[in-house]
């Protein structure tokens, strides 16, 4: 990656989402799962969505992911990514529909194909990790 | 049917347009006003009548001319007295306040409604374009996202082109669909446009002028994006049993779907292609006998090509991913087609009067006033449809006979 960053608009920082936002400084992607019934909870709320228990803990997944869709944004809507870039949805195999709208990065666009094997990277700004996916080395 | 269903006790008796443009520079008080007035005006209704107010979004000031005005501003400004309002954003789409209207005079907390939804986001944008509507004012300044867009803001992902360019390129993967082929939806609302004195866009375009537009957010190009305009458009929604006040006869609401079934979320939502119209519609056609094939014209919102698309599978026009063939080649969806589409030009060309327009038009086609661009053959029945993404709200229509 650049050493030149994008400029970003980064997240509010709150105790609810903070794990996700700052696993990267470990290379971790964390979701919220359920204590009592493994569910992972995204975005992150203080009870889980099936059982309702208040028993949570941020979880580390694998990082990889499957390219779910994506596109290629031409408009400069405000400073950020070297235009074109590609904002995508990542489905991560953990938890069936459980999705991520990032970018991909480190990958010719014409090189993109949905159903395609991803993996996480980091974009660290401030104190924020940003989750981007790459192209999964096999 | 196996419900009776109380939409039935509602009508909507009149239809009002402030002027519309790409940038007015006028109050957007005194456009939603207009608008209010002549809707009252042509129910054959005095503000003394009103008993009623819904709208959507209520007072925002960021977006940027996103609303024109609040429910208490019209309350107050034309001295309304109420037996019951509601004005909000967290709604089955645009159109779920007018869906509100009808379940309200149904439950006889009013008699006549007024409904309305105005924007200036044109002239909000003036010559700063679209920074001057993007969160935070365009980046700097330490702003941090929150709320939703937290999950899209951080990823330079900051507009609606993008999470709808989403959803069709996943449509176009799963099911084979084209640019050639979402133009037409372009293309259709341009032709209609022509004939619509208010419409923003008029001048005649084809597929190649389509194709050769720059590219916003794969496959999302200029032209599959609509207009930022100014104007306001007001509906009133009457107690069925007034029907003998009126100036003329209403239109019947047959059947309403507001259904969501899916995450209310533009990425976590099930199945991104079909989003939440899928429910709405299919709800809607839950509460009455008619059938898509009884539909004489179609108003389907279309904030952004592909979301009429979307539109079109949900309420049966076509199979599911079916609508890149419907629509190929634009007979079909054309005026005098089988199925007239947009027939005022849509957001696309006639300006984004954000999900009011349609449900307007669609009215003003079956009271068979729509003047030039007047679908032939006396259309009997209608739908209109606003939102798109986790938004979704539907009306079923039929002229009074």
């Amino acid at each position: 990656m650049s050493d030149e960053l994008p400029f970003r608009i980064l997240p509010e920082l709150t105790d609810r989402n903070r794990h996700f936002w700052t696993g990267g400084e470990h290379g971790e992607l964390r979701f919220l799962q359920c204590d009592d019934c493994a569910y992972l909870i995204h975005p992150p709320v203080p009870i889980c969505p099936r059982c309702h228990s208040k028993a949570q803990h941020a979880e580390v997944v694998s990082g990889r992911a499957t390219l779910h869709t994506y596109t290629v944004n031409h408009q400069p809507w405000m400073p950020g990514p070297e235009l074109p870039y590609v904002v995508a949805i990542v489905e991560i195999p953990e938890q069936a529909g459980l999705r991520l709208t990032t970018n991909i990065v480190n990958c010719p666009i014409a090189e993109i194909e949905i159903g395609m094997g991803m993996q996480v990277t980091f974009e660290h700004h401030d104190d924020v990790w940003i989750p981007l996916f790459e192209p999964e080395r096999s | 049917m196996s419900i009776e269903t109380i939409e039935r006790s509602a009508v909507i008796s009149g239809a009002g347009q402030s002027d519309v443009g790409r940038r007015l520079f006028r109050d957007p008080l005194e456009l939603t006003l207009d608008a209010c007035l002549a809707a009252i005006t042509d129910a054959g209704l005095t503000t003394a009548d009103i008993d009623g107010i819904a709208t959507y979004p209520g007072p925002m000031t960021q977006p940027a001319g996103f609303s024109g005005a609040g429910l208490v501003d019209v309350q107050d400004a034309l001295r309304l007295e109420l037996g019951w309002y509601t004005g909000g954003i967290e709604l089955p789409g645009q159109l779920g306040s007018v869906i509100d209207a009808c379940l309200a005079v149904a439950a006889r907390l009013a008699t006549h409604v007024l409904c309305f939804r105005s924007v200036y986001e044109g002239s909000a944008q003036g010559s700063k374009g679209r920074k001057a509507v993007m969160p935070g004012g365009g980046g700097g300044g330490g702003f941090r996202a929150s709320g939703f867009m937290e999950w899209t803001l951080p990823f330079a992902a900051p507009s609606a082109a993008n999470w709808i360019a989403l959803m069709a390129q996943r449509h176009f993967h799963e099911f084979g669909t084209t640019r050639e082929q979402l133009g037409q939806i372009a293309l259709n609302a341009r032709a209609n446009a022509a004939l619509n004195p208010k419409a923003i866009y008029t001048d005649p375009m084809t597929l190649d002028d389509y194709l050769a537009a720059r590219l916003v957010s794969t496959p999302l190009g200029l032209y599959d994006c609509d207009v930022p305009c100014d104007g306001g458009t007001a509906l009133i929604v009457s107690h069925v049993d007034t029907t003998p006040d009126l100036r003329r006869p209403p239109i019947r609401v047959e059947a309403v779907g507001t259904a969501i079934r899916g995450r209310p979320s533009w990425d976590q939502f099930d199945d991104l292609t079909t989003m939440a119209c899928r429910d709405a519609a299919a709800q809607m056609w839950e509460r009455t006998d008619l059938t898509p094939a009884d539909v004489d014209l179609a108003e389907l919102y279309d904030g952004f090509s592909f979301i009429t698309m979307a539109w079109l599978e949900a309420m049966g026009f076509c199979g599911r991913g079916e609508s890149g063939p419907f629509v190929e080649g634009g007979r079909r969806i054309a005026r005098d087609g089988e199925l007239p589409l947009n027939t005022h030009g849509g957001q696309l060309s006639a300006g984004r009067l954000h999900g009011y327009g349609f449900l307007h038009e669609a009215c003003v086609q079956l009271w068979g006033e729509a003047g030039a661009r007047q679908v032939e053959g006396n259309p009997e029945v209608g739908v209109a449809a606003a939102g798109g993404g986790p938004l979704a709200g539907s009306l079923l229509l039929t002229r009074t006979r």
